[in-house]
């Protein structure tokens, strides 16, 4: 990155780096310093607050639940996403104006809504409508709506990306325009976006946090009970288990997914250009996750 | 319908209180932001694995727990402000991040004989990057960073359920007080966030369109 802006250093350079690098740690340490001062100073990092986790046998069963409850909406959503972005791709794709307008419509208003707003829609809106649904339920058609929508977009990019020349022979072959998405672009649009597709997914397993405000009983929910249960000084350590939670399963889908491609593309082999390819056309989406 | 009729001034407000929390932390996000990504293409290797870790900690944290340690663990050391501070905070701390990496792919999608050109007149590190490279990146970042900010105008959202009455704190507070107008009100809400973020869109549109427009 930084071969862009500069050229390799010569000794001045490199001494002037060492001392910008030098300044730099200082100032991460002091800055890190500082704030655990401030923490032990509020005893906040004493033995006693953070064995909680040892102590207490239900925290940890009440994280572990809150977890799997994360783990299930989450996959819920992304499967139901996934199908919907699916069809709204296709249906935007299509000839018919009286199908792809609507369709365009539909994508550019879910994906200007608050999830939350669509959350609370699903959740208090839909029994209005004589549809009572679950939290549960409210939370996956709230993540599958906006999901769905965004994701649409993706494989939309993905399928713009793809050669026009592929559509025109698998037309000559005397492919339908259903077939055509479906065997030709689909899949090759998901290869192409699969670096913007899983950063997607990472964004809805993010969002899946909002159940909270519904009652959900989420990872956060559950994190949020022990808090109000324990006290207000065990914040730091049941949030921060928390964060790294989310971190270490958002890691690990990032690095399957990656995993993923580079098995995929070991076995077709020619797979180089198509990632380079995608880079390009993850460009102007790429930075839609919220 | 009567339900959102009668209660359009304390949509004003909520609409204004929504204005205000993206607007501050626009703000604050873009300085953060971009000083986030200088760090990161800096040929200053701590400050690049500050950067790096700053961005993959927040991009992997959910904007609700980011909220959660503002409002919870913040006071638990003296540290206590309204909550609508609070919450400029926390969407901060999260579109920093998002900003920065906006940012970052603006800075690596100008052409390296830009930056070479640059120092071969001489120019500086900070030269090259102020003078040269900055301004094509912005160009190149109007549409990501208008995705940012649409992702922050709906993401202000959750301030809702930290006591701050924006649009979707209110929305769901009508709601509450009139049972019988739920879809009336939620729909107006909706429509208040439509205004907004589709307004950020065409301006997006119309930037880029200019942008690209004046000669290289």
């Amino acid at each position: 990155m930084s071969i862009v802006l500069s050229d390799p250093p010569g000794p001045r350079g490199r001494r002037r780096i060492l001392i910008a690098s030098v300044v730099a740690v200082a100032a991460v340490a002091a800055l890190v310093v500082l704030a655990v001062l401030r923490l032990s100073d509020k005893g906040q990092l004493d033995g006693e607050v953070w064995s909680v986790f040892f102590d207490e046998p239900d925290l940890r069963t009440l994280l572990w639940e809150g977890l799997l409850d994360t783990l299930r909406a989450a996959a819920t959503g992304m499967v139901l996403a996934v199908a919907v972005g699916t069809t709204l791709a296709f249906a935007r794709q299509s000839d018919r104006r009286l199908v792809s307008v609507p369709a365009a419509a539909v994508v550019e208003m879910l994906r200007g809504l608050p999830l939350l707003m669509l959350i609370f829609f699903a959740y208090l809106g839909l029994p209005q409508l004589g549809v009572n649904l679950s939290a549960f339920w409210a939370l996956v058609i709230g993540l599958t709506a906006y999901n769905g929508a965004v994701l649409s977009e993706i494989f939309r990019a993905g399928i713009q990306s793809i050669d026009k020349g592929q559509t025109e022979a698998a037309a000559a072959l005397g492919l339908r325009g259903t077939q055509i998405f479906t065997l030709i672009q689909f899949p090759q649009a998901v290869r192409r976006m699969s670096p913007t597709l899983v950063s997607q997914l990472v964004t809805l397993l993010k969002d899946t946090s909002l159940g909270f405000v519904i009652g959900y009983t989420e990872l956060l929910r559950q994190g949020r009970s022990a808090v109000e249960f324990l006290g207000g000084r065990y914040a730091l350590p049941v949030y921060t288990v928390l964060a790294v939670m989310y971190i270490i399963v958002n890691l690990s889908l990032s690095l399957t997914a990656r995993w993923l491609e580079r098995r995929q593309a070991h076995r077709l082999g020619s797979s180089a250009p198509i990632l380079l390819d995608a880079a390009d056309a993850a460009g102007p989406v790429a930075a839609s996750r919220s | 319908m009567d339900a959102v009729l009668d209660n359009l001034d304390i949509f004003r407000e909520g609409f204004i209180q929504t204005l205000r929390l993206s607007l501050f932390a626009a703000v604050a996000a873009l300085i953060l932001g971009t000083a986030l990504a200088a760090m990161r293409v800096s040929p200053v290797p701590p400050l690049r694995w500050a950067g790096t870790a700053y961005v993959e900690t927040v991009r992997n944290t959910p904007l609700t727990i980011v909220f959660f340690f503002v409002v919870f663990v913040l006071p638990q050391v003296d540290i206590v402000f309204s909550y609508f501070t609070f919450a400029v905070m926390a969407l901060t701390i999260y579109h920093t991040a998002l900003v920065c990496e906006a940012v970052r792919s603006g800075v690596n999608g100008v052409d390296a004989g830009q930056a070479e050109a640059a120092r071969a007149l001489g120019l500086t590190f900070s030269q090259t990057l102020r003078l040269v490279v900055l301004p094509q990146a912005f160009r190149n970042v109007v549409q990501p960073l208008g995705s940012v900010g649409s992702a922050l105008i709906r993401n202000t959202s959750i301030a809702a359920a930290f006591g701050v009455q924006e649009l979707t704190g209110i929305s769901q507070r009508l709601t509450t007080a009139n049972p019988g107008d739920v879809i009336a009100v939620l729909l107006a809400g909706i429509v208040c966030y439509l205004v907004l973020t589709l307004s950020l869109a065409w301006a997006v549109g119309l930037t880029e369109r200019r942008l690209t427009r004046t000669p290289r």
